[in-house]
């Protein structure tokens, strides 16, 4: 049969068809068997995953299931997990044993979610192919219909992406500091949904770039998202800059409908340059969306152009200040020498790989003395200027439809060599983050190659819902039912 | 701007990573490109403008003034690259 969902196993094991265990047993059965092709784990652990089985099954026996009883995810492996190793994909956390667990995965724990182990990532979440991980690339478990070539899942959530894509997960948690959950999403046919800066806490969450970060669900459907966006959010007094605010019922907005709904089509998102098939994709959405009963705005963002180097500029200054924790002294890796100062140098060095050695410089450069006005500040200005092109355009609209990427998944040895190309992958996902709104990007169709390309949705702050209502009838106009090369069956 | 290497070297100072001259070098062509292509930015009109320093939900709270002890020391100290005892061992710095 075809792939099982969270919402369907959850039924099924509330009705008694099938045990936790038997659940458990089958991820981590399919978990070992693509892992060494795709590279979607760093760690595993199958004895943590059956004990966490065994506990939703006596409560299941007794009736009293918690919302995720049974249901197997895979956490990406920024999320400290008390006890399980948590490196971040780097060589400086890859011996690192959280003592603690974070917010967003005590909450799903707490909901009785099965963790069957950490996702792979890019280093410290900084980049957009999966590709600068210390323990090796993911593969995208699609391929093109005309080659083997092994393609990117695009990142940094390209772990949790591919593992629900392969079927070695039913969901996963992934994090988004410019479009690391969307555009891993897109590129593997998943959904991905980043909540507005503030739903769920980023307590426990290893920061790359502070003011950016939020932690969302990856799944198949939006039903699924939506299920563990529930247990995710939350207001947390550990997170200072988590909010104070009520969550929603997301499952009941998904079929609100968009009859009378305001939708906007930014037009800086439609540049000469974007491939015929991509916006193809996107007029499709536009037409669905105005089938269901949408009205079609056409709105302008204009700053929006300035979103990628503004990003760049704040994510890197931020990444340089958090990362500077990374000392070798209290945890992590520690290369010996004879001064304090060349012992951080030499641990440093060697923890951190290329990429994220050169945005630790970057940061340095653009906060350093004569510089940080120059380019922080100024940043941080233009940074407003866009927030303020989105308010100036969510007083007309409900939401925004944009694609997701600007390319379908590219094949690794593909990967550009110039950084600012690569940045480039994220400039349909960065202008929303800057202004710390909620935005979900899901499967609608396949290129030429028979790869997944994805559009996204961006709603108001704190307004999820709306984006969950409108992904629906996007979700059922597209019924988006193929499958990757890589994919292990769901359970019958 | 164009960043020679002893500028390369001096960032790699402050931020304490460890690099040589070589590598100075080539990561100063790349850290030029990318500061090349942020200078876009300069363009922009931002007089009067404040920055924005986050999405603005973050408030000021205070926890009570209570202990509490959510961390065991020895599950701290059990990541710590070298202890003797309960403490941090790191190497002598001081003549």
């Amino acid at each position: 049969m075809s792939r099982m969902t969270l919402t369907a196993t959850r039924d099924a094991l509330r009705a008694k068809k099938i045990s936790a265990l038997e659940v458990t047993d089958h991820f981590l059965a399919a978990a070992e068997r693509l892992n060494p092709e795709i590279n979607a784990y760093i760690t595993l652990d199958p004895e943590g995953a059956r004990a966490q089985a065994k506990a939703s099954d006596a409560r299941l026996a007794k009736g009293e299931a918690l919302p995720l009883d049974g249901l197997p995810l895979a956490v990406k492996d920024l999320f400290c997990t008390k006890g399980v190793r948590t490196t971040a994909a780097s060589a400086i956390l890859k011996d690192f044993v959280p003592p603690y667990e974070s917010t967003v995965t005590k909450n799903l724990l707490q909901d009785g979610a099965v963790f069957l182990g950490k996702a792979n990532l890019d280093e410290f979440a900084m980049g957009s192919t999966n590709m600068t991980s210390h323990f090796g690339p993911v593969t995208n478990p699609w391929k093109r219909a005309s080659s083997e070539q092994r393609l990117v899942p695009g990142g940094s959530s390209g772990g949790s992406a591919a593992a629900v894509a392969a079927g070695m997960a039913l969901g996963a948690t992934g994090t988004d500091t410019g479009g690391s959950i969307r555009q891993p999403a897109a590129f593997c046919g998943i959904t991905g949904v980043k909540p507005s800066y503030g739903r769920c806490s980023r307590f426990g969450t290893i920061a790359f770039a502070s003011s950016l970060d939020q932690a969302g669900p990856m799944a198949a459907n939006l039903a699924d998202c939506a299920l563990l966006l529930q247990s995710m959010a939350g207001f947390d007094a550990h997170d200072s800059t988590s909010a104070q605010r009520d969550v929603p019922v997301y499952a009941d907005a998904l079929n609100r409908g968009v009859k009378g709904l305001r939708v906007g089509i930014p037009k800086e998102y439609r540049p000469d340059t974007l491939p015929a098939e991509i916006q193809a994709l996107w007029d499709q959405g536009i037409a669905w969306l105005r089938d269901a009963g949408a009205h079609i705005v056409d709105v302008s963002l204009p700053h929006t152009q300035h979103g990628l180097p503004v990003y760049y500029i704040v994510a890197l200054a931020e990444a340089s200040s958090n990362l500077a924790r990374y000392d070798g002294v209290r945890f992590g890796t520690r290369v010996a020498a004879d001064t304090l100062d060349g012992l951080y140098e030499a641990s440093r060095r060697a923890g951190f790989g290329e990429e994220v050695r050169r945005r630790i410089l970057m940061g340095t450069h653009v906060l350093s003395s004569g510089y940080y006005d120059a380019y922080y500040l100024h940043a941080q200005k233009v940074r407003t200027l866009i927030q303020r092109d989105f308010d100036a355009v969510f007083a007309n609209v409900d939401v925004l439809l944009t694609p997701t990427a600007p390319s379908a998944a590219f094949a690794q040895d593909e990967k550009p060599r110039d950084p600012v190309q690569v940045y480039l992958n994220d400039i349909f996902t960065v202008p929303a983050s800057l202004a710390g709104l909620p935005a979900l990007s899901l499967p609608t169709g396949l290129n030429k190659e028979g790869l997944p390309l994805g559009l996204q949705l961006i709603g108001r702050a704190f307004e999820e819902e709306t984006m969950f209502a409108a992904g629906r009838v996007l979700e059922d106009a597209a019924s988006f039912t193929h499958r990757p090369a890589h994919f292990a069956e769901g359970l019958s | 701007m164009s960043l020679d290497t002893e500028s390369v070297m001096r960032i790699a100072k402050l931020a304490r990573i460890g690099l040589t001259p070589q590598e100075c070098a080539e990561v100063g062509s790349e850290l030029d490109h990318i500061l090349g292509w942020v200078e876009q930015l300069k363009n922009v009109d931002v007089t009067n403008v404040p920055p924005m320093t986050g999405a603005g939900v973050a408030t000021l709270r205070t926890r009570q003034d209570k202990v509490a002890l959510e961390n065991d020391g020895e599950d701290v100290l059990g990541n710590a690259p070298l202890r003797r005892g309960p403490f941090y061992a790191v190497p002598k710095v001081v003549e």
